[in-house]
C-alpha cells in the first residue's frame, strides 16, 4: 500500500497542510490504520523530492508553523495513472480497492470509479478461474483443494463488495463530494 | 446420438454453436430483455451473471427454446429455432438440450433411474438400454445406490444430482443451468459443479451457467454480465441494429 498516493490523493482534492491531512485521511478512510505524525511528514517529504507536491505559504496558527503543500501537474498525473490502475488480487487486497474508490470520486468522478472496479472485478474473477482450475484438475491433491479454496473465499468477499460498491456508486459520490 | 445435427452443430460461417442477436422480450408492459446479443462456440463454458431481475432466467429461457422472443433471433448450428413449431423445439431440446433448473425438475412419482431415464425413453431409447445408461450416469455422479429411491425420499443434494445426471444423459450439445447450485450447501454444491463441469468439458458441451456467484462463475471460460436487460458494455449499441453476432463485451 502507498501512503504516498493516498496523501497525493488527499492534496488532489484541495491543498493543505500536514496536520489537516493527518485528519482528513482518518476521516476519509476510517477502516485504515491511522498515519503518525513521522510517516506523514516522511511521506511529504518525499512527495516534494519526487516533484509530486510543492510547499507553499507558512500558516501560524497559534503553535509551530504550517506549510500548505500543493500537487503538481506531475503529482496529479501519477495520481491518475495509479488510481486506474488495477490491483493484482491477492489475498488482502479489499482495503486498497476501497481506498482507490474514495480518491477516484474525490479527484474524478463515479465514472472512473465504475470503470476502476469492472476491471478489477475482471481481474478478481481471472484470477478466481486460475485457483478454479487448479483444484478441478482430477489429480489435485486435498492439499491444494484447500489452499485454493481459501484464495477463493477471499477473492470472492472482495468480489461481493466490488459488485455491492458499483451497485451504489453514484448515491456514494453524492455522499463523499455533496 | 446420431442425428445431422449434432454432427455438425457449429454455425459454418461463425463457428457458434448458439447464438441469439438483439433478443427482446417483455411481460406484458415490462420488458425483461432489451437487445441482447450473444454466442457460444463448441464446448465453450459461459457464465451469466448480473444482478436479480435483470433478465438471466429470461435469456436462459429464450435461448433454450422454451420462451419465444419478442424480437430477435436464436441459433442453433447456425439454423434459427425462435421460429420453429413448438413440437420442433421441444424435438431439438429432447435431441440436443440439457436444462437444470434450481426447484422442481425431479418426477417425485418415478426412481431416481426413472427419472434419469425419462429424457431417453422420451426420444424412442428402449427401455432397457435406457434404464441402463441412467444407472452409468447415477454411478458418475456418485448416487448409484439411490436408483431405486423416489425424491421424497432424497435430501436436496441427492435429488440435484439425480437432475444433473438426467440433463446430462443425451449427452446434450448445449447444457442450460440456472442457479444449478443454488439449493445445496456449498461444499455438496461445489462437488456436484466441479463434476458437472468435468463431465462437460470432456464430452465437448457448451455450457450456460446462470449464476450470481462468482466462485460458480469461475468455473467457467468467460462471463457475460447482464443488467437491465442487456449486456453490461452494450448499452452504446442498444439504438442500433447489431451488425454482427457478438459484439457484446466479454469478460475473459
Ligand atoms: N413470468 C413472469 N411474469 C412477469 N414478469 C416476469 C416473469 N418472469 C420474470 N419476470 C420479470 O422479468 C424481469 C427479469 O426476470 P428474470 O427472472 O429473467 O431475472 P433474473 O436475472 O433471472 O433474476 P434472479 O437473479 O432474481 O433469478 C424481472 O423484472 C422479473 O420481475
Ligand atoms: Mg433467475
Amino acid at each position: 500500500m502507498s501512503a504516498g498516493h493516498a496523501l497525493l490523493g488527499l492534496l488532489a482534492e484541495g491543498e493543505r497542510h500536514g496536520y489537516d491531512l493527518r485528519r482528513q485521511y482518518q476521516r476519509r478512510f476510517p477502516a485504515a490504520k491511522p498515519l503518525a505524525a513521522a510517516q506523514i511528514y516522511a511521506t511529504l517529504d518525499r512527495l516534494l523530492r519526487d516533484g509530486l507536491v510543492v510547499a507553499g505559504a507558512t500558516e501560524r496558527v497559534g503553535g509551530p508553523d504550517r506549510t500548505i503543500f500543493t500537487v503538481t501537474a506531475q503529482g496529479r498525473a501519477e495520481l491518475q495513472r495509479w488510481l486506474s490502475q488495477v490491483e493484482v488480487p491477492s489475498e488482502y487486497v479489499a482495503n486498497l480497492l476501497s481506498m482507490k474508490v474514495i480518491l477516484a470520486l474525490l479527484v474524478a468522478d463515479d465514472g472512473a470509479a465504475a470503470d476502476f472496479l469492472r476491471r478489477q472485478r475482471e481481474a478478481h474473477l481471472a484470477r478466481m478461474r486460475e485457483h478454479t482450475r487448479v483444484k478441478s484438475d482430477p489429480g489435485a491433491d486435498l492439499l491444494r483443494v484447500v489452499a485454493a479454496d481459501y484464495a477463493l473465499n477471499h477473492l470472492d468477499a472482495d468480489l461481493r463488495w466490488i459488485d455491492a460498491t458499483l451497485q451504489r456508486v453514484t448515491q456514494l459520490a453524492k455522499e463523499i463530494r455533496p | 446420438m446420431t442425428t445431422t445435427t449434432s454432427q455438425s452443430p457449429s454455425d459454418s460461417t461463425t463457428g457458434a454453436v448458439l447464438a441469439a442477436r438483439s433478443l427482446v422480450k417483455s411481460y406484458g408492459n415490462s420488458p425483461a430483455l432489451r437487445g441482447v446479443s450473444l454466442s457460444a462456440a463448441r464446448g465453450d463454458v459461459l457464465a451469466i451473471t448480473g444482478p436479480s431481475g435483470s433478465g438471466k432466467s429470461t435469456l436462459l429461457l429464450c435461448l433454450a427454446g422454451i420462451l419465444s422472443p419478442d424480437a430477435g433471433e436464436v441459433r442453433f448450428g447456425g439454423a434459427r429455432i425462435d421460429t420453429e413449431s413448438e413440437a420442433r423445439r421441444s424435438a431439438l431440446r429432447r435431441r440436443e438440450f440439457g436444462v437444470l433448473f434450481q426447484f422442481g425438475q425431479v418426477v417425485p412419482e418415478l426412481t431416481a433411474q426413472e427419472n434419469v431415464a425419462l429424457p431417453l425413453l422420451l426420444s424412442g431409447v428402449r427401455r432397457r438400454e435406457a434404464m441402463t445408461a441412467a444407472r452409468s450416469w447415477l454411478d458418475r455422479f456418485g448416487v448409484a445406490d439411490l436408483a431405486k429411491q423416489r425424491p421424497p425420499q432424497m435430501s436436496g443434494g441427492q435429488a440435484q444430482r439425480v437432475a444433473v445426471a438426467r440433463a446430462m444423459v443425451t449427452e446434450p450439445e448445449v447444457l442450460f443451468a440456472d442457479e444449478p447450485t443454488g439449493a445445496l450447501d456449498s461444499l455438496a454444491g461445489e462437488q456436484v459443479l466441479g463434476q458437472l463441469m468435468r463431465v462437460a468439458r470432456d464430452g465437448g458441451t457448451t455450457v450456460l451457467l446462470v449464476t450470481h456467484d462468482a466462485k460458480v462463475a469461475a468455473y467457467a471460460d468467460r462471463e457475460i454480465v447482464i443488467r437491465d436487460g442487456m449486456v453490461d458494455g452494450d448499452a452504446e449499441d442498444a439504438g442500433r441494429p447489431t451488425t454482427s453476432v457478438g459484439q457484446h463485451r466479454i469478460h475473459r
